[in-house]
């Protein structure tokens, strides 16, 4: 009798995991398996035109082989658009991670005033939409509203720089926070000991905290690339406000104008392809690069 | 903490050698929160500003049209600001509320049973971490297009629900939170697995909710690309697409300027104030989050 029933009972739980899984294997499987896989077998079609492509039938959607990806490869529009986002990418993650890591390290030093106001300050960008920041700043950019003066911050030679100013603004809190609760986790007598072998702030900093910091920097890093790699919100909603930046400013942006202006899914899915694959590599890439470096010596 | 000594100045109980570098970060940190906070004040004193005073005035006076421009905005379109509004706070509350409750039981299920598959199904879901959200978005519109429902309220809310990396947290909590031996006396005392989850598991897991619950909050608040693929219909926008297409229409009108920085300047007050009240949670429960990663 009690064998059985355990019996059951163990029956039961081994059940019970996959039911408390099912919502969520339910929604992988709707929102990311099956459009994973409709984007991969759209980017192997393309439209066949028979005779002068009006009437019904006349366009028949046919297998194209790797013809869009060899396509979305070759377009040189596309890759202008990979040439911008690397150079406004190289610039956020500079600044956006080189203020976040000071920032970090400021918060966390000796004797720092206004820590609690700064950090929240500092931090506040994070709950303000990326949509909501570019406009702010797009109107401060504007000559006539600009209390910079009367910069062309949206010129061709300046909206890299401008665009960039947006992301660091939105961006660099919220890395800062991440550093920043890693390091409050670092015990305090690592400190101690070092000052009494007297070392200043900037030794600890450099030689204790950045080492201390690095897997979280990894990460950080990580994520802020594949984020600026899919960059869309900030120059989409800079475009109204300039002529300097085209329907085709970053690879996402070709993306959406394929699929929805021209119409064009099958090299709107290719594409969208290739951004995937290029982040994969970039950001697994970068992580054995730095573990490399990083972990490989020890 | 002899916090009231104003930076640079010797206190005469601590003469540290070290003293004139507390001035170095404190100096830092505050030109940071003046560039943070910069472009915020300047919205919120541009909104108080008529027509003529944003072109006029100096950069920092406050104006007087404040109420007209809320006026304007709330007349605008027979008053679908506020219906953006609405929207959002009705994907981001929705949202996050079904994906706290997805992470928590799938973290949960992760953490506490061993099965098989149990590693390729956590594999999966944290698999979508990687995946950008433009090869999702598309083929997500396609889709929905398919089955009639482009265009809806759960064509923005449905896709939002499973976010990898709340279910990553909620197994992390689960592991740090729910110890197995409370699990077991439970078991022995007859409790089913259900009554184990919500009546012992669930109390236990409630800090590192709000912490999802936030994150995905604020994620589906901030949201554009989704949105902006998914719906045609601006009655059904949220605050981002909304405040966008104000901007592509009033960009080369100066005189809706007004309520374009009227506009932004409302859409940051929710989210802002969200943010100051749960202050105390996202320091304690990024942190808890970040140290036992």
């Amino acid at each position: 009798m009690r064998s059985a029933k355990k019996g059951t009972r163990a029956h039961r739980a081994g059940a019970v995991p996959y039911l408390f899984l099912a919502p969520a294997m339910a929604l992988f499987t709707l929102f990311m398996a099956l459009p994973i896989g409709y984007t991969v077998y759209l980017s192997l079609r393309r439209t066949k035109v028979s005779g002068l492509g009006l009437g019904k039938g006349a366009r028949t959607e046919v297998f194209a082989g790797l013809g869009n990806y060899t396509a979305a490869v070759s377009d040189g529009e596309l890759w202008a658009g990979w040439l911008r986002v690397l150079g406004y990418g190289a610039l956020v993650l500079v600044l956006m991670l080189g203020l976040a890591l000071v920032f970090a390290l400021m918060l966390d030093a000796a004797h720092v005033r206004l820590a609690r106001f700064t950090r929240i300050s500092i931090f506040l960008p994070y709950a303000v939409p990326g949509v909501a920041a570019t406009l702010m700043w797009g109107f401060l950019y504007l000559p006539g509203l600009s209390p910079f003066g009367e910069h062309p911050f949206l010129s061709a030679d300046l909206v890299t720089f401008s665009m960039a100013n947006v992301a660091v603004w939105g961006g660099t809190g919220f890395n800062m926070l991440v550093l920043y609760t890693n390091l409050r986790a670092v015990p305090r007598e690592y400190y101690e000991a070092a000052r009494i072998d007297g070392a200043s702030e900037l030794d600890i900093a450099l030689r204790i905290k950045i080492p201390i910091l690095v897997p979280s920097i990894i990460l950080t890093t990580v994520f802020s690339v594949i984020a600026t790699i899919q960059v869309f919100t900030e120059p989409t909603t800079l475009r109204p406000l300039t002529n300097t930046i085209s329907s085709t400013w970053s690879p996402l942006m070709k993306v959406y104008r394929d699929a929805f202006v021209t119409g064009d899914l099958y090299s709107a899915a290719a594409t969208s392809m290739v951004i995937a694959g290029i982040s994969l590599v970039l950001s697994f890439g970068f992580l054995r690069i730095v573990k490399n470096r990083a972990f490989g010596e020890s | 903490m002899a916090a009231t000594t104003p930076p640079g100045t010797r206190g005469h109980a601590r003469p540290s050698p070290r003293r004139p570098l507390g001035a170095v970060p404190t100096g830092v940190l505050v030109l940071g929160a003046i560039y943070t906070l910069f472009p915020v004040s300047w919205v919120v004193v541009a909104a108080t500003k008529s027509k003529a005073e944003l072109f006029s005035t100096s950069t920092f006076a406050p104006g007087t049209g404040l109420l007209s421009n809320l006026a304007d905005l709330f007349a605008y379109r027979e008053g679908v600001f506020w219906l953006w509004l609405l929207n959002t706070v009705l994907y981001a509350g929705g949202g996050a509320v079904l994906s706290t409750a997805v992470s928590t039981i799938s973290g949960y299920a992760l953490a506490k049973y061993a099965f098989p598959g149990r590693n390729l199904i956590f594999n999966m879901l944290i698999g979508g971490i990687l995946v950008p959200s433009v090869v999702l978005a598309i083929p997500q519109y396609l889709l929905f297009s398919k089955a009639g429902l482009a265009d809806t309220y759960w064509s923005v809310l449905l896709p939002q629900i499973l976010h990898p990396y709340s279910v990553y947290l909620a197994r992390i909590y689960s592991q740090a939170a729910i110890p197995d031996s409370l699990l077991e006396a439970g078991r022995l005392d007859g409790a089913g697995e259900w009554r184990l989850f919500r009546q012992v598991a669930l109390p236990m897991l409630t800090p590192g909710m709000v912490t999802i619950f936030l994150f995905q909050f604020v994620a589906i608040w901030n949201n554009f690309l989704l949105p902006f693929i998914m719906l045609g219909d601006d009655h059904k926008f949220p605050l981002t697409v909304g405040l966008y297409t104000l901007l592509a229409a009033g960009a080369n009108q100066p005189s809706l300027y007004n309520l374009i920085i009227t506009g932004t300047m409302l859409s940051l007050i929710p989210l802002i104030a969200l943010f100051l009240t749960m202050q105390r949670h996202w320091r304690t429960d990024l942190s808890g989050g970040a140290v036992k990663r």
